[in-house]
């Protein structure tokens, strides 16, 4: 007798959930995977750092400007007031990441509803939209959230507002073309013809198939929104009542000659930080971006 | 379309992108808590309720808001800029008097960063997998990454403190007497650092940049057809393929503007360069409402003309730019 044929058990084709197939995509760029988990080590030691820590980042603890390693109890030594480094670190990450996924939300959050319904509606729709977005690229953005902060305050709110109004317009330019691409695809027309409205189309249909290059440009703008609180910080226009990573540098400036790790070891943090989303930024590229994918 | 005809709707463009400017400014300034004459008093160390009524009355600030918005406007129209409570100086002036050290910052900073990126840009695409190549993808991340303050400090360390090759601040020594060409060899040996720091955000981009559009330009038909007909690699790469893959750098390089106008803030107040970005923060601090309106509406006008002049250059320059509109 014949062994009777044996079926595999499973079609190789057999399509995998998208969030499956991301990830090995993902996967395969060791150093998106070393810097998501980085980034993941930074989030959690933001979140409760300042516990496990203990220490108060606006005590006076030691002499100023105690270097690294000359007392073990302050490893990153303490700065121009004599305030521990490493807590003052560990609280401004807290700030830093915080602004950064506040603002790049506002941002996205707008660049999204301008781009969507730029390139839904097209016509005099667009025209105005594309104006306005070519309005917000012209405007020297440093400067402006600059003022805004100086006039209105230099409050976590006003200080994500200020960063996330000035920094939409590449999420706007991406999202039009995405959605004047998928406008025009067959799936979109089927959902037309069988009664779907507007709405419907543009964020149950459009949207969820634009998201990918979306994405990618949000982390990106995570990163971006974090250097922009940096440099807004450095300058001294932050909230005085927090820690931020640009703040620390920005007030141990003065001392510099005396004491470079003041401002070298803060900077650090940021240049981690920011170098790790963008890594991460690469990795989703290639795990979301269909061209590359090798089929 | 011919060429003049979209160079006369670009300008009427840009006009009104700069009217509209004017307009967002003005009404942020209005918005905002405390007016002009709240700062002079406040520089006067506080006068009463009367005088700051006069004052009031003298500059227009009891007007109606689209009165004074109309006679801003107007004014600007004519190249007034208003005048500067804090610096006791036209605004124009002031603007004037820091403008060539921001133009020797920015414009020297942007041609290294277009030259060396473009060049470094170009012997990667070359050879996409060798040492150079991973060189670019590096210089990349850390201009992407690296707040540019911190560079800043980083060569004020480096080159300042521990090699003391380069002054700390400043745009002159005063110490230093002689002709124009000793001033100018001061000048430049204070612009090394700022230029640097500056210039390593955009080398970043440009690099990547070029290196993507060279190899796009590389793997191109004509490019073989050039090979084919037995022409050299230098002549291919640098006579046919470079004009085509410098077209995008410089369409980045236009769009930067405005991102090199918020590098040059940072950049000149880490080494105390007396520029226009040093005088739009102190205006901010100072709460200089005519100077901070003005250094806004100057930078403004300086993108907009940017992006004109390089929109314009593309299109005599590049065929394949605006069939449409």
């Amino acid at each position: 007798m014949s062994e009777p044929v044996t079926l595999p058990e499973e079609a190789p084709e057999q399509a995998r959930h998208p969030f499956t197939e991301a990830w090995e995509m993902f996967r395969r760029n060791h150093a998106a995977l070393v810097a998501l988990v980085l980034l993941v080590l930074i989030c959690v030691l933001a979140v409760i750092g300042p516990v496990l820590y203990g220490r108060d980042p606006y005590d006076m603890v030691w002499a100023p400007f105690t270097r690294p390693g000359e007392n073990w109890d302050f490893i990153l030594g303490t700065d121009y007031l004599g305030r521990d480094l490493l807590a003052m670190i560990i609280s401004g990450a807290r700030v830093s990441i915080i602004i950064g996924l506040s603002a790049a939300f506002v941002s996205i959050f707008i660049g999204v509803t301008v781009g969507a319904l730029a390139g839904f509606y097209r016509g005099w729709v667009e025209e105005a939209l594309m104006r306005f977005t070519e309005f917000f690229q012209v405007l020297p953005t440093l400067l402006f959230s600059m003022v805004i902060v100086a006039l209105f305050g230099a409050s976590l709110p006003m200080i994500t507002f200020a960063i996330g109004v000035v920094s939409w317009t590449a999420v706007a330019r991406i999202t039009r073309a995405e959605f004047l691409r998928i406008r025009e695809l067959e799936y979109v027309t089927a959902s037309r013809a069988s009664g779907a409205r507007n709405a419907k189309l543009m964020f149950r249909v459009i949207l969820p198939n634009a998201l990918p290059p979306i994405i990618v440009q949000s982390a990106l703008m995570v990163g971006s929104a974090i250097l922009f609180e940096a440099g807004l910080s450095f300058l001294g226009l932050t909230d005085p009542n927090v820690v931020s990573w640009g703040q620390i540098i920005g007030s141990n400036r003065t001392y510099f000659l005396d004491a470079s790790f003041t401002v070298t070891i803060p900077g650090v943090a940021i240049f981690v930080t920011v170098l790790c989303i963008s890594l991460v930024g690469d990795g989703l590229n290639d795990a979301l971006n269909p061209k590359l994918r090798a089929r | 379309m011919n060429f003049l005809r979209v160079t006369l709707i670009r300008i009427l463009y840009a006009a009104i992108l700069l009217i509209a400017v004017l307009v967002l400014n003005f009404s942020l300034m209005h918005a905002a808590p405390g007016d002009v004459a709240d700062t002079i008093a406040q520089a006067a160390g506080g006068i009463d309720a009367e005088a700051l009524e006069q004052i009031r009355r003298e500059y227009g600030l009891d007007q109606p808001f689209l009165v004074q918005l109309g006679r801003y406007i107007g004014n600007v129209l004519q190249f007034d800029l208003g005048y500067s409570y804090f610096y006791s100086d036209k605004v124009t002036n002031l603007i004037l008097s820091r403008l060539p050290a921001t133009l020797l910052l920015v414009i020297s900073a942007q041609l290294l960063a277009l030259v060396v990126g473009v060049v470094l840009g170009v012997f990667s695409a070359r050879k996409p997998n060798g040492i150079l190549s991973h060189f670019v993808t590096f210089l990349a991340l850390f201009g992407y990454s690296a707040p540019v303050f911190w560079t800043g400090l980083l060569m004020l360390v480096v080159f300042s403190l521990m090699v003391p090759l380069f002054p700390v601040a400043g745009m002159r020594d005063v110490t230093i007497e002689g002709g124009f060409f000793v001033q100018a060899l001061d000048i430049a040996h204070h612009l090394v650092l700022p230029m640097l720091t500056l210039a390593s955000i955009f080398l970043a981009l440009y690099s990547r940049l070029s290196r993507a559009a060279m190899m796009e330009v590389l793997g191109s038909d004509y490019v073989r057809t050039a090979k084919a007909k037995g022409l050299s690699p230098r002549q291919v790469v640098y006579k046919h393929a470079l004009k085509n893959a410098l077209s995008p750098v410089i369409t980045l390089a236009g769009l930067q503007l405005s991102a090199v106008v918020s590098g040059a803030v940072l950049v000149e107040t880490v080494f105390s360069w007396p520029g226009l970005g040093t005088l739009a923060f102190q205006s901010i601090l100072a709460r200089d409402t005519p100077l901070i309106l003005g250094i806004l509406f100057f930078s403004a006008l300086v993108v907009i003309v940017g992006n004109l002049l390089t929109d314009l250059a593309l299109r005599l320059v590049d065929p394949r730019v605006g069939g449409k509109r």
